[in-house]
C-alpha cells in the first residue's frame, strides 16, 4: 500500500491512583518524559503530537485537548487530539502510526491521559449523556446498565457461568501485583469476587475496573529513526477500527461485531491468518471482567463462547500458552479511560522487548495485539505489534 | 554511539496518589465550580411521530424498503443501506425480553431500596432482534427471565405527554 513501516521506540507511564495530586497537564507531562528519556530522545526530536483524551466531562475542561497540549509536548508542533471513547488509548496510537507511516512524519509522539477524579460526586456523572435524549434518557439509564445487559445477555448465550467470569477479575488482579503503577493489584479468590456486592445483576462490584487517574506515552518512530534510536525497536504491524451503529439495542448484544471487524483488518495489515496460532500475547480490554472473554472472542483469540474455558484451563495466564492481560488489565493496573488503553499497547512493548520485569511472559513471545472498546458498545480499535 | 536501551525497571514512576481523607478533608488545596448547560432537544420528523404516537398508546416503526426491516425506533433512513426510508408500520406494544439486569445502586453508587429492571426488549412485529431499551415492573424481580413474553404497561391516556416514559414499563404478558 506504499505505507512505511512504524516502530514503538520508546514508552512511559504514571502511576494509576484512584485521586493524583498532580493536574492532568503534570501527568502527561511525566508519562511524556518518560517516553522520552527511555529511548534518550528530546522534544526536539518530535516531529508531530497526537493526544488520545476521553471526555472533557471528566475534567470539566472543555476542549481539554488545548489544555493538555503543553504537558505533552505539543506546544508549536503539529498537535491533534482524537477521541473515540473507551476505544481511545488504541486509537491514539493509530493516529500516530499514520502520521508516519504516510510518509509525512518521522517521529510522533502519542500521549493518552485521564482525570476522572475531579468529577463530583462521581465520574459516571460523565456518562449519563451519552444515551439517546429522547428515547434512552428520560428512563434514568446509568453506564452500569448497558455492561449488566451485555453481559448477561452473553451469559446466557452461550451457558457461561458467573464464577467463569470471577476467574478473569481474579487472574488479572493478580497479575497487577507485579505492576509498578498498578492501583488494586491484589491475590483474590472467585469466592471473594462472588461475595462482592451486586451492583446490577450479574455485574458485581469485583467485576468492575475502578476509576483511575494517569498517563501514559509512547514514541513512534520511521524505520530509519528507529533503527538508530534503538537495537529493539517494536513494530505496529496492524491496525484496524470501526464503529457500529449506535442503535445499540438492535444488535445481538453476545458478540462484539465490531471488534472482529476491527480484527479482521489488523490481521490483514500483519499477515496474520489464524490469530490463535500465531499471537504470542494479548491484551484485550476488560474494563468489566466478561468484557476481557467477549473481546477473545472478537478477536478471534479462541471459539465464540470458548474463552472462559481457555481462562480456566490457565491458557491465558501469564505462563499460559497464550497470556492475556499479563499487565493486570484495567481489572487491576486500573482504568484511567485512554491511558489504560495506551497502557496496554506498552505493555506489549515492553513484553516483546523482555523488559516487563516480574510480569514477563516466558520464551520470546514475537506477536502481540492489544484492543480497546468503547462509546455504546460500538467501537473496536485493534493494534498487532511484533518483535 | 549505540544508544543505552533504557528499560521500564530503570524509572522512578511518577504520580503522587491522594489518599480519601486528603481530598475529602480539604488537606491539600482543590477548586471547584459546576457548569451549568441547558439543551433544547429537535425531535426530527422520525421520533416526533414516535412521540406522538407513544401518547396515542401506540408504537411505531419505519420500513425499509431495500433491507425490508422495520425498525423501531423509527429513522427516516437506514443506516445499514443508506437509504430513505419509506413507510410508517404500527407494531404491537409486546415483546420478549433479550436481556436486563437487576440494579440496584444510582449512577453515583448510592443503593437503591427496590431494583431497578432495565431490559433490552424485542418488539412484536418489528424485524427479529429489533429491541428498546426500558424497564419491567410490577412482578417479582427474581422471575424475570431472558425469553419472557412481556406487554406494555401504558400511562392512563390522559397523563400522556408523547415521551418514552408514556411507557410505564413492560410487564409479564
Amino acid at each position: 500500500m506504499g505505507m512505511r513501516r512504524v516502530a514503538v521506540i520508546g514508552a512511559g507511564m504514571t502511576r494509576f491512583v484512584r485521586r493524583a495530586k498532580e493536574t492532568p497537564k503534570e501527568l502527561s507531562f511525566e508519562a511524556t518524559r518518560m517516553a522520552l528519556d527511555s529511548c534518550e530522545m528530546t522534544r526536539d526530536d518530535i516531529d508531530c503530537v497526537v493526544h488520545g483524551t476521553a471526555p472533557d466531562a471528566f475534567d470539566g475542561v472543555h476542549m481539554k485537548a488545548e489544555y493538555l497540549c503543553d504537558g505533552s509536548g505539543g506546544v508549536g508542533k503539529p498537535y491533534t487530539r482524537n477521541y473515540v471513547g473507551g476505544g481511545t488509548g488504541v486509537f491514539a496510537p493509530i493516529q500516530g502510526w499514520y502520521h508516519i507511516a504516510s510518509g509525512m512524519f518521522d517521529t510522533c509522539l502519542v500521549v493518552c491521559e485521564e482525570k476522572m477524579s475531579s468529577c463530583q460526586p462521581h465520574p459516571q456523572g460523565a456518562f449519563l449523556t451519552i444515551f439517546d435524549h429522547t428515547t434512552e434518557r428520560a428512563l434514568g439509564p446509568n453506564l452500569l446498565w448497558i455492561f449488566a445487559l451485555e453481559m448477561n445477555r452473553y451469559m446466557q448465550t452461550h451457558g457461561i457461568t458467573l464464577e467463569e467470569i470471577a476467574a478473569v477479575s481474579v487472574q488479572n488482579k493478580g497479575n497487577a501485583l507485579d505492576h509498578p503503577c498498578a492501583q488494586l493489584g491484589k491475590k483474590t479468590t472467585v469466592k471473594e469476587v462472588l461475595e462482592s456486592e451486586v451492583l446490577a445483576w450479574p455485574v458485581h462490584r469485583e467485576m468492575v475496573s475502578p476509576t483511575s487517574d494517569g498517563a501514559v506515552a509512547l514514541v513512534l518512530a520511521s524505520e530509519e529513526v528507529a533503527r538508530r534510536a534503538t537495537p529493539k525497536p517494536v513494530w505496529i504491524d496492524g491496525v484496524g477500527w470501526t464503529l457500529d451503529t449506535a442503535y445499540w439495542c438492535t444488535r445481538d448484544l453476545y458478540y462484539p461485531r465490531y471488534v472482529e471487524t476491527a480484527a479482521r483488518m489488523a490481521y490483514d495489515m500483519a499477515g496474520i491468518t489464524e490469530p490463535d496460532r500465531q499471537i504470542d500475547i494479548a491484551e484485550p480490554y476488560d474494563p468489566f471482567a466478561y468484557k476481557m472473554l467477549h473481546h477473545m472472542e472478537g478477536l478471534m483469540l479462541c471459539g465464540k463462547g470458548q474463552a472462559p474455558k481457555l481462562v480456566a484451563d490457565g491458557v491465558t495466564a501469564r505462563h499460559g500458552r497464550l497470556p492475556c492481560c499479563p499487565s493486570g488489565g484495567l481489572l487491576g493496573v486500573g482504568n484511567p479511560i485512554a491511558a489504560a488503553g495506551l497502557m496496554k499497547i506498552a505493555e506489549l512493548f515492553w513484553q516483546l522487548r523482555g523488559e516487563a520485569g516480574k510480569r514477563q511472559v516466558p520464551g520470546t513471545p514475537r506477536k502481540g495485539v492489544a484492543q480497546a472498546w468503547g462509546d455504546l458498545m460500538q467501537v473496536g480499535t485493534v493494534v498487532v505489534m511484533g518483535a | 554511539m549505540a544508544k543505552r536501551v533504557r528499560s521500564m525497571q530503570d524509572f522512578d514512576f511518577r504520580g503522587t496518589a491522594l489518599s480519601a481523607d486528603e481530598f475529602s478533608k480539604g488537606k491539600v488545596i482543590t477548586t471547584t465550580g459546576e457548569p451549568h448547560a441547558e439543551y433544547a432537544w429537535d425531535c426530527g420528523p422520525a421520533i416526533s411521530r414516535y412521540l406522538e404516537e407513544l401518547r396515542n398508546g401506540r408504537l411505531i416503526a419505519r420500513w425499509c424498503k431495500r433491507c425490508n426491516r422495520t425498525m423501531l425506533p423509527p429513522r427516516m433512513f437506514c443506516e445499514l443501506c443508506w437509504c430513505p426510508t419509506t413507510e410508517w408500520r404500527f407494531v404491537r406494544d409486546t415483546g420478549i425480553v433479550n436481556t436486563f439486569s437487576l440494579c440496584n445502586i444510582t449512577w453515583d453508587m448510592k443503593p437503591l431500596k427496590t431494583p431497578q429492571i432495565p431490559a433490552v426488549i424485542e418488539i412484536d412485529g418489528a424485524s427479529a432482534g429489533m429491541g428498546i431499551m426500558h424497564l419491567i415492573g410490577g412482578c417479582d424481580p427474581r422471575k424475570v427471565r431472558i425469553g419472557m413474553k412481556v406487554k406494555a404497561v401504558w400511562k392512563p391516556a390522559a397523563e400522556r405527554e408523547g415521551a418514552i416514559t408514556d411507557i410505564l414499563h413492560f410487564t409479564p404478558a
